[in-house]
């Protein structure tokens, strides 16, 4: 039950978004996150946004999805 | 993977005794399982799971009030999907729907205030089920209707896991040396509720993501811990959870509800364990609804062992109804029932 998918803003007008969820796009509560704007990754669950992701959290996350070593293991870079 | 398997072997030989590590989370189970991670460990590891799966936890008398308020006129049950085939005492929310009574699967809180909103002249009564993660959706939406929309009504058994790990670690013995603690519960409260758990009980705790490569970054964390011998809440799943959760979230719960007591199936009653609705929101609570319903005197399935399962004191196939008389087409208890539990789950990927 405590599912959740990361998911990407595409229009926000106050407490309510529509994201992108792997092309499907869904209208969905963004009450519980500070300032969201379009552009911004979120993990959605049960329609309503639990968390704001930066850019550093999207690239981990891609970096486990597609198997690859992640960007701090990959160059040493440290997370900001 | 392999590199975070090699690193975990490695501490498994040199720890030199077995480890037994709980998962909580019924996510987890199913993640940990879905990779084959259970059949990866060493062979001093194990994975045990815990009452994190809100389905199973749900208890008998819940879903019997569920059913009864399905039989009320003009009424609309909104559930999760996951609660339709939990077993109440004599029925389930799905044979309840195919007897007349109307209940309908949701995604969302929202979706459910959406229904009485289209339903004037029906009552909708949405099943507040699930821990801290799912909480917050049912008070928003809760403070959304109250005041404008008379016809919505929220049954709650809502919980929160930290008080449910005291009480486990304070029962009888499951002798477990980690836990692999609840990644999104974890994004609402963050990491302090469960400092008692190192500090009182000497027990590491990892707040873990939900990948195989999170799961296995988790368990070596716990492996850590325990060769140098500490226990401390650390967070592997840095990318969604801070120290201090998520403050907006856990505001709005704070607005609209408060911690009462709470049945769990198989742990009894923990008190101050569940969320109810403050005095303030009593107009979209459904448990009036209940008064001149008749409730049948709540009884477990015979032989069901589910309690013991979720308090991590069996595995699912040292019942001896597993996989016979108990499989997901035909479960006898919940933890069979629920995509999460960890029958369902030991059936479907550890047999």
């Amino acid at each position: 039950m405590c599912l959740a998918v990361p998911v990407r803003i595409i229009e926000c007008d106050g407490v309510k978004a529509t994201v992108d969820i792997d092309g499907v796009r869904r209208e969905v509560v963004v009450a519980f996150i500070d300032n969201p704007q379009v552009g911004d990754y979120v993990l959605l669950h049960a329609g309503f946004a639990i968390v704001k992701w930066t850019q550093d959290d999207v690239r981990e996350f891609e970096a486990i999805v597609n198997r690859e070593p992640a960007p701090a293991e990959q160059d040493g870079g440290s997370r900001d | 993977m392999i590199d975070r398997l090699h690193l975990i072997r490695e501490q498994a030989a040199a720890i030199a005794r077995p480890v037994r590590i709980m998962e909580v989370c019924g996510t987890h189970t199913v993640a940990a399982f879905r990779a084959g991670i259970r059949a990866l460990l060493p062979p001093g590891v194990s994975l045990i799971s815990g009452p994190g799966c809100p389905v199973c936890v749900t208890p008998t008398e819940f879903i019997d009030q569920a059913i009864a308020l399905s039989k009320l006129p003009a009424t609309i049950i909104a559930t999760y999907g996951d609660m339709l085939r939990v077993p109440g005492t004599d029925t389930s929310l799905e044979r309840a729907r195919a007897g007349g009574g109307d209940v309908r699967v949701v995604y969302s809180a929202e979706d459910a205030l959406i229904l009485a909103r289209a339903n004037p002249g029906r009552t909708v009564v949405f099943l507040g089920v699930g821990f801290e993660t799912t909480t917050p959706p049912t008070a928003w939406v809760v403070r959304q209707a109250c005041g404008s929309v008379s016809n919505f009504k929220v049954l709650s058994s809502h919980k929160t896991m930290p008080r449910a790990m005291a009480a486990l670690v304070a029962g009888p013995a499951i002798a477990i040396d980690g836990v692999l603690c609840p990644g999104h519960v974890s994004v609402i409260i963050g990491s302090k509720p469960y400092e008692f758990l190192a500090r009182d009980h000497h027990m590491p705790c990892v707040i873990t993501g939900f990948d195989p490569a999170d799961i296995l970054a988790g368990i070596a964390m716990i492996l850590t811990q325990v060769a140098e011998k500490r226990a401390a809440v650390e967070i592997q799943y840095t990318r969604s959870v801070k120290e201090g959760g998520n403050l907006l979230a856990r505001r709005i719960v704070d607005a609209v509800m408060m911690p009462g007591d709470a049945l769990w199936r198989g742990l009894g009653m923990i008190p101050g364990s569940g969320m109810v609705l403050r005095p303030d929101y009593a107009a979209c609570d459904a448990m009036p609804m209940l008064r001149g319903c008749q409730l049948p005197q709540p009884c477990e399935p015979a032989g069901c062992m589910c309690g013991d399962v979720l308090k991590g004191l069996i595995t699912p196939p040292m019942c001896p109804m597993f996989g016979t008389r108990c499989t997901p087409s035909d479960p006898v208890g919940p933890c069979m029932v629920s995509s999460e539990g960890s029958c369902a789950a030991f059936y479907k990927y550890g047999r």
